[in-house]
């Protein structure tokens, strides 16, 4: 299939981890939902439990359909390899487990999805790892907040909802200096406006449940490991990674440094992570996902057009006080987006109303095609009130570090005509007046 | 294991289990800009099959410390060396592109101490194109690029060395990277590169050789195509051919075919 050149991004989202099924010749990737497969022998059987051979035993450590996926995803991302989790939680979950355990520090940017920011600040800490948390742009902050257990820095590529743009080089260089890995959440951007590892990030995650699914019907997670970070010369300097640098007696004393120089995050996730909190994916929803992403190209460049419209009109309306989008020369970001990600910075993003919570509720309620929901990434519009759900967890003054305030509506802007978003938004836009009056 | 060859640390991966004296080994020689994990399914088996692995870094890559070999032949008179330091009086020989080279002329120099030879994409003459030469030195990022195209086959990959999931485009590119940055004195690409090209005693070496000689060759591989090894089976005293369904990387592409193929030739 290769030839000349590497395929391009559109045919890797078609193609990548996919041929036609040898069994029965069928094109699309089949589902197979399978607990199990059969071994060959005894002597088999134990060769893949022993990893002399490589195949699947049991499908919450690894499954052909998930596979594809996997490898679809690595493929877009640019990586070694990938697992497939049963949430974008379960990924982030997954990554910090296997790298980590108590007594260990994270450093991670305040501009997170409402779910991590619990997972750290709350959940984490109850298993005896602690986050600081550093404003993404406060470049300074990133350094200042590494102790000698910090073990992984952390941030979104764009950051909900305020979408302040991560520096994914400098973070990452800081990160490096101080001999730890940058993981960064993709969620919103997906592969086609950046790729996080050409610019230094070591693991990238995605909820899967957003635009690489793109249709709002599926929960799914994947980590993607570059490859890059050398976690032997790291451990040796540091002591830091006993995780993948030392014998592990919980797989036949492997090290897992030493079986793979770069692909040991992955084996260790697997092996361990997989095996034991065992948040895999059903092999129906992997199929999902890889559905989704035979479309992604063509779908993120609509939703980029659709949000280009969107943020203009708004922007340029008297009852709007604030679009947050980097498109705009306002937003704190902006040139830094245009080096990043130059086909757009996401369709998702918030802007505030002139007007009381009120108001902000009855714009909610005129909406008719954009769906008030809980997620991102549909092909439908939708909207939301974060400071009443999924912020809501958080304190005021938690809230203004990530740039929401109580009148912040946050927009998801789907694949409908254009024509009808905008109509729709100035529909809600004059009830929300008139309900001020 | 850690051995130590000419004043230099040498690493050599044993598979998952401690080198014993009494059982047969099998040396397994990395290709250019690879180190031994490219290997970690196979040696894993024969580890655990009766045989000692010693699937080494070559010196000056990856965990190993030293000047990398500038020769095919200097390579083989580390290869012998490292024998002498683990003490072996004959071992069978395993050798990957580049490293199918070298082990040719360890054996073609030690006939009687190699015990069997297995060649995996193989071919000689080895040349390399001058534009790969001269980008592998001022472009590396460029030519490891190219070098990956090239070296595999398919956008589908069975479960590899990871296990499933693993994208073996990414895996490799990123493998390059990490052995030429694992060098900040010598470029070991251009370096790898340039002996690969140079080697000129491919036939005759070929000739010299008395072990029973496997030639592991990949249907789709464009690097060492299965045409460009014909002259070294022809001149092989006691060779058979095993053709496996992958590229360039076939260890890692076709990791079930390669290992059929080493396991029916690599008899204690």
């Amino acid at each position: 299939m290769p030839g000349y050149s590497d395929p391009g991004f559109d045919t890797l989202a078609l193609h990548a981890g996919a041929a036609p099924d040898p069994a029965t010749g069928a094109r699309a990737v089949p589902i197979h939902l399978s607990t199990s497969f059969v071994f060959e022998s005894s002597e088999h059987a134990a060769a893949l439990f022993n990893l002399e051979r490589a195949g699947h035993v049991y499908s919450r450590i690894s499954n052909p359909t998930n596979a594809v996926l996997e490898q679809r995803v690595s493929a877009l991302e640019g990586g070694v390899g990938a697992i497939s989790t049963a949430s974008g939680q379960a990924a982030l979950h997954l990554t910090i487990a296997t790298l980590m355990g108590a007594g260990s520090h994270i450093v991670a940017s305040t501009a997170l999805y409402g779910g991590s920011q619990n997972l750290l600040h709350y959940t984490l800490r109850r298993f005896g790892i602690d986050t600081t948390f550093v404003k993404p742009g406060d470049i300074d902050g990133w350094r200042a907040a590494v102790r000698p257990n910090t073990k992984l820095f952390f941030g979104e590529t764009v950051g909900n909802p305020g979408l302040d743009v991560l520096d994914i080089a400098t973070v990452s260089a800081i990160a490096h200096e101080a001999g730890v890995p940058l993981l960064v959440d993709s969620t919103l951007t997906t592969p086609w406006l950046l790729k996080p590892l050409e610019h230094g990030a070591d693991l990238v995650y995605h909820s899967a449940t957003k635009f690489l699914s793109g249709h709002g019907t599926v929960i799914a997670g994947i980590v993607v490991d570059g490859g890059s970070f050398d976690w032997a010369a790291s451990h040796a300097a540091s002591g830091k990674f006993g995780e993948l640098a030392e014998p592990y007696d919980g797989f036949h004393n492997m090290v897992f440094t030493d079986e793979s120089t770069v692909g040991a995050f992955l084996l260790r996730a697997r092996r361990e992570g997989l095996r034991d909190f065992g948040a895999c994916l059903s092999p129906h929803s992997a199929w999902l996902v890889l559905q989704g992403i035979e479309t992604l190209g063509l779908r993120m460049a609509r939703h980029i057009d659709n949000t280009a419209k969107v943020v203009e009109f708004l922007a340029s309306h008297p009852f709007v006080a604030r679009v947050g989008h980097p498109l705009l020369e306002s937003h704190p970001s902006h040139a830094l987006a245009q080096k990043l990600l130059p086909r757009g910075a996401g369709s998702v993003f918030s802007f505030d109303l002139k007007g009381s919570r009120t108001q902000g509720k009855a714009f909610v309620d005129a909406l008719q095609v954009f769906s008030h929901l809980a997620n991102v990434g549909d092909c439908r519009s939708l909207v939301i009130h974060p400071a009443s759900t999924t912020h809501f967890r958080m304190s005021d003054e938690a809230l203004a570090a990530g740039g929401i305030t109580q009148g912040t509506i946050r927009l998801s802007i789907g694949l409908e005509d254009p024509a009808d978003l905008l109509e729709d938004l100035k529909r809600a836009l004059r009830a929300a007046e008139k309900a001020g009056v | 294991m850690e051995l130590s060859v000419n004043g230099s640390k040498i690493f050599c991966y044993t598979g998952g289990k401690a080198f014993d004296a009494a059982k047969p080994t099998a040396i397994f020689i990395h290709g250019v800009l690879n180190d031994h994990s490219v290997w970690v399914l196979q040696t894993r088996y024969f580890a655990h099959h009766g045989w000692n692995v010693l699937a080494l870094d070559l010196p000056g890559h990856g965990k190993s410390s030293g000047d990398p070999p500038v020769s095919v032949e200097a390579a083989a008179d580390f290869v012998l060396a490292l024998m002498e330091a683990a003490a072996l009086d004959k071992a069978a020989l395993i050798g990957h592109s580049f490293g199918a080279l070298v082990a040719l002329e360890t054996a073609a120099r030690a006939p009687q101490r190699v015990s069997q030879l297995a060649l995996v994409g193989a071919a000689y003459p080895m040349k390399v194109s001058p534009v790969l030469l001269e980008a592998s030195q001022n472009d590396p990022e460029k030519a490891i690029a190219l070098v990956n195209t090239f070296s595999h086959a398919t956008l589908a990959p069975p479960p590899s060395a990871l296990g499933p999931g693993t994208w073996l485009y990414g895996s490799s590119r990123a493998l390059m990277r990490r052995v030429l940055a694992s060098n900040p004195r010598v470029n070991v690409f251009h370096t790898g590169f340039k002996a690969c090209d140079s080697y000129a005693a491919g036939d005759a070496a070929m000739h010299k050789v008395t072990a029973p000689t496997l030639f592991v060759l990949g249907r789709q591989d464009q690097m060492t195509p299965p045409k460009a090894a014909q002259s070294l089976v022809k001149a092989a005293q006691r060779g058979t051919v095993a053709m496996v369904p992958g590229g360039h990387q076939m260890m890692l592409e076709a990791p079930e075919a390669v290992l059929a193929a080493l396991r029916d030739f690599l008899t204690p």
